[in-house]
């Protein structure tokens, strides 16, 4: 099998030969046009949110996200990525156990629509939440009699936002799982291991890298989810605001500097996103499943 | 019993030894139903409670017809910059190597984990006249921020990853062979990018290009900021649904969200359409 002759041949069929890639100027010309636009796109944006964010000096800086609503929308983005995500990561993996580990009729139907969500505008997603809970909601009423505040109040910001996260984690899973098959599940089985069991021991540590993938997505969106939210928050300053709300509240009022400052830990939070999703990808990259894009 | 499949007979589901099926997938209905599938059939219900009259009023209203055109002609604009540029960003990814490449291929998912409103604000802040940017098209007469140059401008900045993540994958898997056997036959480098290369890459090309444009009809914090706002000019349809919000003005919101919808359906339609065309024509 190792024969030398077909492996003398790899380094010539790896050396890019003129036939199969352009001319050297056209090359430079080329890379020079990309990398133009992505600094323009890409980079220019993310320099100037520190750049304002630090504008007036350090000091202006930390002044502004130790004002107390800063300090309370910052909060409140926690708390709803606390309970949002964790309902997202049990959704996905139920979701992901019945559609990987059984073949039944309608399957590809509802991997449909799990991924509703995406191509929902992000105010509509807030809009139906309106529609059933508001003042003329169809159940307003019922919860108005029962005194259960929904809307303009946390549970709206946290319905809202699992509602835009929804497909996050169970899309990244699905495949991963399908991909793995049921062998392993089937030998743990007839080892008697029970149903839990198999789950945690075998399944769980099969898709732990490609899990944390998507919790990592899940995790950036639902802190950073602005139009879902802006529709069923209210703007109460100090009460319903979370950090990207705040952002657009100081900015209107001309606060640059309160605004970037706020919108600074967003962009660290991505970077941040962006660094560990790199490094899942480079040391687990056979591990999480072959399903880039969303 | 030589005849199973034809005594199996209709099934729910294959029968396996792997338990938890009727765990796993109640659960999982039951929480699609109540996040997803009851809020959005109540848009529709409330949309089909108007009555045709008045969904038709205010389907007709030149405002929300405006604000239509104006996501919808934006989103386009932006998704096709994005196929150009987003195509050679993953060329350039793909076939050259340069130092960094690791980072700059890393850079490309920004968007994805940028909160919209972050980016709405810093590219105004950069396309405003007296922005980085804004300042240098200044003199040239060419105004990005609060016209709706800036929407495209915000739109080809979310789009961009839904190409570029599309397209490269498949340019990845291209066989070089292909290329090399085209170029020995005596093709120019013009003729294998045009007749060989494209032809494999357009069904992915379509698929970039109809996600950056569903997103970009959608989008609603980058655009705002930048917009300028200005009904009938610069108001863009998610943003005319949170203005009849917030007037208590719910039929039209409603219906406007209605309208969005269904055109995102047909449009998704098409692309599958077309899909399917230009696997056929080129696959």
């Amino acid at each position: 099998m190792a024969d030398p002759e077909i492996k003398s041949y790899e380094p010539h069929h790896e050396s890019q030969s003129a036939a199969v890639t352009e001319s050297r100027p056209a090359r430079v010309a080329l890379m020079t046009v990309a990398f133009t636009f992505l600094g323009i796109f890409l980079l220019l944006p993310l320099i100037i949110v520190f750049n304002e964010a630090l504008a007036k000096g350090v000091g202006a800086y930390t002044q502004s996200l130790s004002d107390p609503d800063a300090r309370s929308a910052i909060r409140l983005t926690l708390l709803v990525a606390a309970i949002s995500v964790p309902l997202n990561i049990v959704f996905g993996i139920s979701a992901a156990w019945a559609i990987a580990k059984f073949e039944f009729k309608g399957k590809a139907f509802l991997t449909t629509l799990i991924d509703l969500p995406f191509s929902v505008s992000p105010v509509i997603s807030g809009l139906v939440y309106v529609l059933l809970f508001g003042a003329q909601g169809l159940l307003g009423g019922w919860l108005k009699a029962h005194g259960i505040v929904i809307l303009f109040a946390v549970p709206g910001i946290v319905l809202a936002t699992v509602f835009v996260t929804f497909p996050f984690v169970a899309r990244e899973l699905i495949p991963l799982m399908q991909e793995q098959g049921n062998g392993d599940e089937e030998a743990a089985l007839s080892l008697g291991a029970n149903g839990w069991q198999t789950f945690w021991y075998v399944t769980l540590p099969n898709v732990k890298w490609g899990l944390l993938y998507g919790v990592l997505l899940c995790n950036a969106r639902a802190m950073g989810e602005f139009g879902a939210v802006s529709v069923v928050s209210g703007h109460i300053r100090g009460l319903t605001n979370t950090m990207p709300l705040h952002v657009e509240i100081l900015y209107n009022e001309y606060n640059a500097v309160g605004a970037f400052a706020v919108a600074s830990l967003l962009a660290g939070l991505a970077l941040v996103t962006l660094v560990l999703k790199t490094l899942l990808e480079m040391r687990y990259g056979a591990e999480i499943a072959a399903t880039r894009g969303h | 019993m030589t005849t199973a499949p034809a005594q199996a007979g209709w099934r729910f589901r294959q029968p396996s030894v792997i338990p938890g099926f009727g765990l796993t997938l109640g659960f999982s209905l039951a929480y699609l139903t109540l996040i997803i599938l009851i809020p959005l059939s109540g848009l529709l219900w409330r949309s089909a409670a108007l009555g045709w009259p008045e969904f038709w009023a205010i389907a007709t209203d030149r405002r929300t017809i405006k604000a239509l055109e104006i996501s919808f002609g934006t989103a386009f604009i932006a998704a096709a910059v994005n196929v150009v540029f987003g195509t050679l960003v993953a060329w350039v990814l793909v076939r050259y190597r340069f130092p960094g490449r690791r980072i700059v291929d890393a850079m490309v998912d920004l968007p994805f984990a940028l909160p919209t409103a972050v980016a709405g604000i810093a590219l105004t802040t950069l396309y405003a006249p007296n922005g980085w940017i804004g300042k240098l098209l200044m003199p040239l007469g060419i105004k990005v921020a609060y016209t709706p140059l800036g929407i495209v401008i915000a739109l080809v900045f979310i789009g961009l990853p839904f190409v570029v993540r599309t397209v490269q994958p498949i340019m990845e898997e291209i066989d070089k062979e292909v290329e090399e056997a085209a170029a020995t036959l005596g093709a120019s480098r013009f003729q294998i990018i045009t007749r060989i290369l494209f032809p494999g890459l357009a069904p992915a090309i379509v698929t970039g290009f109809s996600l950056a444009f569903a997103r970009g009809v959608g989008e609603y914090g980058s655009v705002i900021f930048i917009a300028g706002n200005l009904p009938y000019k610069s108001e863009i349809a998610p943003l005319l649904i949170v203005i009849r919000l917030e007037e208590y003005n719910y039929p039209a919101a409603t219906a406007i969200a209605a309208i969005m919808l269904a055109l995102s359906f047909v449009m998704l339609l098409v692309v599958n359409l077309a899909q399917t065309w230009s696997r056929k024509r080129y696959g």
